[in-house]
């Protein structure tokens, strides 16, 4: 019997519960989180308004639930833009020989030291700020950590013995990659992606904090953070629900790729 | 004169699964006593038992008096445990490239061994350092490397070194030259056999080579499923066996036959927590009968026995 | 009468490998793995190789079976020379020459099923990946059919090792190279994965290429031996010979440097394994 693996749990039931909440905001939500009543505004919570309202008389909890959707559309594009890029450039660059790998390696280093907001930044100005363009570019900017991971994993198994024995069975280099190296990685990838994940929504905050993110009147939680500045000693309250939100967010999805990696790792599964 | 290592019904179980049961054995003084098993039988963890460094969630019982110390070892909390290691009891591990810190030189590794159990004073240290390199036939100037720089086979003498550092009443190797070439074993093995007759130390020497075992120790006691099978002197062990576990391993190990197949033990070594009740070897036996779903007594004295209900040597019905 | 057909050949073989630069001033250092080995191996012979670590004996196997390439030599197997060849033309050695590796820990890949492990070197050449071969397969060396369902971190090392077996004869190799195939296991599986290796060479007449560290092991599976020591070979000839009369002095000190049951029981001590005596 399998020994109940508590970080799949609690990380798979925190990001259940985001999807569920994104899911159901699509069909309902107490309030249309755009509209605007000036006669509410900055309501207490209560029972008709259970996280309250904002300085536009728009519901916090309905923002909220809206506003997930855009956090998991943000982790979900820029931890897919970043490993579909950079795990093939790891595994590429621990499989070909030593001039075009460190080549590719410095390519990536210099990408690694451009900050990634200025990067978010640039092509939001180039292309208009939007949720998608402020994706791509932390997309991009992400590669870099997971080529240096993926490739430091790929180099060490093709040191294994049982690739030497995929060679004398007469395999090719890609099909290596493909039937061998990339199983093998995909606890890097698993916990690299929610690494990444974390940091995506965390940009993404930042981003809409600065202005360079989801742009009004979609709610994102990271402008719900933004807007809640001026009222932070009078309404704390409108700091604390988006800040709390994208705290947990984080941990479930770290929690998530933690237990994922356990979980399908073959050879944990029957320790004593 | 009194033993050394005195071990009575010691048993480790991680859970509720059993991995050593009942375990007696003694080392003398100047003894050197080998426990010959093959993986699962519980030779390691009874060597870490007895030092105090079982793993978390493993539970050792039983009763573990070495001479000189005076508290009983099994479940003495760590501090107690530290002021004894090192000192009265020294070990030397398996694998040689992880045992030394590769940030320290060797001659501050050996000199932090004695300094620890304030057997010499900081000035004295270091010239005991080279002594000690002496002792196993390092160069003075190894005292300056650090552990990359030396191959196994120097990294295990150098720990070897550090075991003998603080002439220690007991010294427990396990498997201490598995993983070295055959010329390097014969070096290292030469020099553990002097090292601990020179101190007079009592010698507990863990391994699963028959021959090995043969050439370094007096006497020895074979393990299987955790539990002691058989024990006495190498010269009477491996000429007339008296257990069928004994027996099987030292056909299986003959590769002097000249048969094109050697003799095998039917069957394969069952996972740990998952021996037979009664006679551990009692699914690989061709001898058991029902009798044998009772655990055999023990045959014999404590340095010549065996547990078997249809030992070896009996004329075979 | 007629001259046995050589199966492999080996021609001064030299392998280099060079190491990273040390110095901007001289050149980078070389470490020379291999300094001109030769030897023959005979059809249906079963061949030792015999070295402790650093001898050079894996880089020679894996020059043989094609991994790797040699700085210069040649080697010619079943009459044809394989040095320079490219990978493309090297079907018919990846069919015919198959190894066994020593650690039954990484010589099978954790995320693959038993079945598809043993049916890799067949689905790679083109053959259909038959399930009967497979179970076929495993019955030949001695694991149940459901083996194949399982994770090779199921099994334990003997029985990994016999995985291994089973996926070195999937193609029907008329060769087999075993890199230490016994080294990590007990004393009594040992004994077992000897056998089976034993058996199926006779039952299916292939050349055998046993290389270990282990002279005693190799005594008893090999006919010829071949002793290495610091990339080169210092002494070939009949395995019992070899042992019980050594010529080179680094065999000799080889020979006496191996603890036996024999020698112990009559009395040898450790400092016996450091002469360089007679074996007993």
């Amino acid at each position: 019997m399998r020994r109940l693996n508590p970080s799949l749990v609690v990380g798979g039931v925190i990001v259940g519960l985001i999807v569920l909440m994104a899911l159901v905001s699509f069909v309902w939500t107490p309030y249309d989180a755009t509209l605007v009543t000036p006669a509410s505004r900055l309501l207490r919570p209560s029972w008709s308004h259970w996280f309250g309202t904002d300085k536009f008389g728009r519901d916090v909890l309905s923002q909220i639930m809206v506003g997930s959707r855009t956090t998991l559309f943000v982790g979900v594009v820029a931890v897919g833009v970043a490993a579909v890029i950079g795990v093939p450039l790891g595994i590429l660059s621990a499989m070909v020989r030593r001039w075009p790998s460190e080549f590719i390696m410095r390519a990536n280093d210099l990408l690694l030291a451009f900050p990634a907001l200025l990067l978010a930044i640039m092509f939001g100005a180039v292309f208009g700020a939007s949720t998608l363009t402020a994706m791509i570019a932390i997309g991009i900017a992400s590669v870099p950590s997971f080529a240096r991971v993926i490739r430091s994993g790929a180099l060490q198994v093709m040191r294994t013995e049982y690739v030497l024995a995929a060679r004398a069975a007469g395999r090719q280099p890609w099909p290596i990659a493909v039937r061998h190296v990339l199983p093998n990685v995909t606890s890097l990838i698993t916990v690299q992606a929610s690494v990444s994940f974390a940091i995506a929504v965390l940009a993404e905050a930042a981003l809409s904090f600065l202005g360079y993110g989801t742009p009004p009147p979609t709610p994102s939680w990271g402008r719900m953070l933004q807007e809640s500045q001026e009222f932070l000693f009078s309404a704390p309250r409108l700091a604390i629900f988006p800040g709390v939100a994208i705290a947990i967010a984080v941990l479930g999805f770290n929690l998530l790729g933690d237990g994922l990696r356990d979980r399908f790792d073959p050879k944990l599964e029957d320790r004593r | 004169m009194s033993d050394v290592l005195t071990v009575r019904g010691l048993s480790v179980a991680v859970r509720d699964k059993a991995l050593v049961s009942d375990v007696d054995l003694t080392v003398g003084a100047g003894e050197r006593v080998g426990l010959i098993g093959e993986s699962g039988s519980g030779k390691s963890l009874t060597a870490l038992s007895i030092i105090g460094l079982l793993p978390e969630d493993v539970r050792a019982d039983g009763s573990v008096r070495v001479d000189g110390v005076g508290h009983e070892l099994v479940g003495a909390d760590e501090r107690r445990m530290s002021r004894v290691r090192g000192r009265d009891i020294a070990m030397v591990f398996q694998e040689p490239m992880t045992a030394l810190n590769p940030t320290m030189r060797i001659g501050d590794q050996l000199a932090e061994a004695m300094l620890i159990h304030s057997t010499k004073s900081k000035r004295s240290a270091l010239a005991g350092a080279v002594e000690l390199l002496e002792l196993v036939q390092l160069p003075a100037e190894t005292i300056r490397a650090y552990p990359h720089q030396l191959s196994g086979g120097q990294r295990q003498r150098v720990v070897l070194a550090l075991a003998l550092a603080n002439d220690p009443s007991l010294l427990i190797c396990d498997e201490p030259t598995t993983a070295l070439d055959v010329t390097v074993q014969a070096l290292v093995l030469d020099l553990i056999v002097r090292g601990v007759l020179e101190r007079a130390s009592a010698l507990l020497f863990i391994t699963h080579d028959l021959a090995v075992v043969a050439t370094v120790c007096e006497r020895v006691l074979v393990m299987y499923g955790g539990r002691v099978v058989e024990s006495g002197p190498v010269g009477e062990i491996f000429t007339r066996p008296r257990h069928r576990y004994t027996e099987g391993l030292l056909a299986a190990s003959d590769l002097e036959t000249a048969d094109r197949r050697l003799t095998t033990i039917p069957g394969t070594v069952p996972p740990a927590g998952q021996f037979p009740s009664g006679c551990v070897f009692r699914n690989r036996c061709r001898h058991a009968t029902d009798i044998c779903a009772q655990t055999p007594e023990w045959t014999g004295s404590e340095t010549r026995g065996f547990a078997c209900h249809h030992p070896a040597g009996v004329a075979d019905v | 009468m007629s001259e046995t057909p050589t199966a492999i050949q080996v021609v001064d073989l030299v392998r280099d490998y060079p190491r990273p630069r040390t110095s901007l001033l001289r050149p980078a250092p070389v470490v020379h793995a291999l300094r001109g080995v030769s030897l023959e191996v005979k059809q249906g012979e079963r061949f030792g190789i015999v070295g402790e670590s650093g001898c050079g004996k894996s880089t020679l196997l894996r020059i043989i079976a094609a991994l790797d390439r040699a700085t210069s030599g040649q080697v010619i197997v079943e009459g044809t020379d394989i040095t320079r060849l490219p990978e493309r033309r090297l079907r018919f050695l990846r069919e015919n020459l198959q190894l066994v590796f020593q650690d039954p820990m990484s010589s099978l890949d954790p995320r693959m099923r038993v079945r598809d492990i043993i049916a890799e070197p067949l689905v790679v050449q083109g053959h259909p990946a038959s399930g009967q071969r497979v179970r076929e397969l495993l019955e030949e060396v001695g694991l149940s059919a459901d083996a194949g369902d399982r994770y090779p971190h199921q099994f334990s090392g003997g029985q990994r090792q016999r995985i291994s077996i089973a996926r070195a004869l999937a193609p029907r190799p008329r060769i087999l190279i075993a890199d230490e195939p016994v080294s990590a296991l007990d004393v009594s599986v040992r004994a077992q994965v000897l056998n089976l290796i034993s058996d199926l060479v006779d039952e299916l007449d292939l050349t055998l290429v046993f290389v270990s560290h282990d002279l005693s092991v190799v005594k008893h599976v090999c006919d010829r031996v071949a002793v290495m020591n610091a990339g080169q070979i210092v002494e070939t000839g009949y395995t019992a010979d070899v042992y019980a009369a050594p010529q080179h002095p680094y065999t000799q000190r080889l020979v006496s440097a191996i603890p036996t049951l024999h020698r112990a029981l009559a009395g040898a001590t450790t400092s016996d394994l450091l002469a360089k005596g007679e074996p007993a």
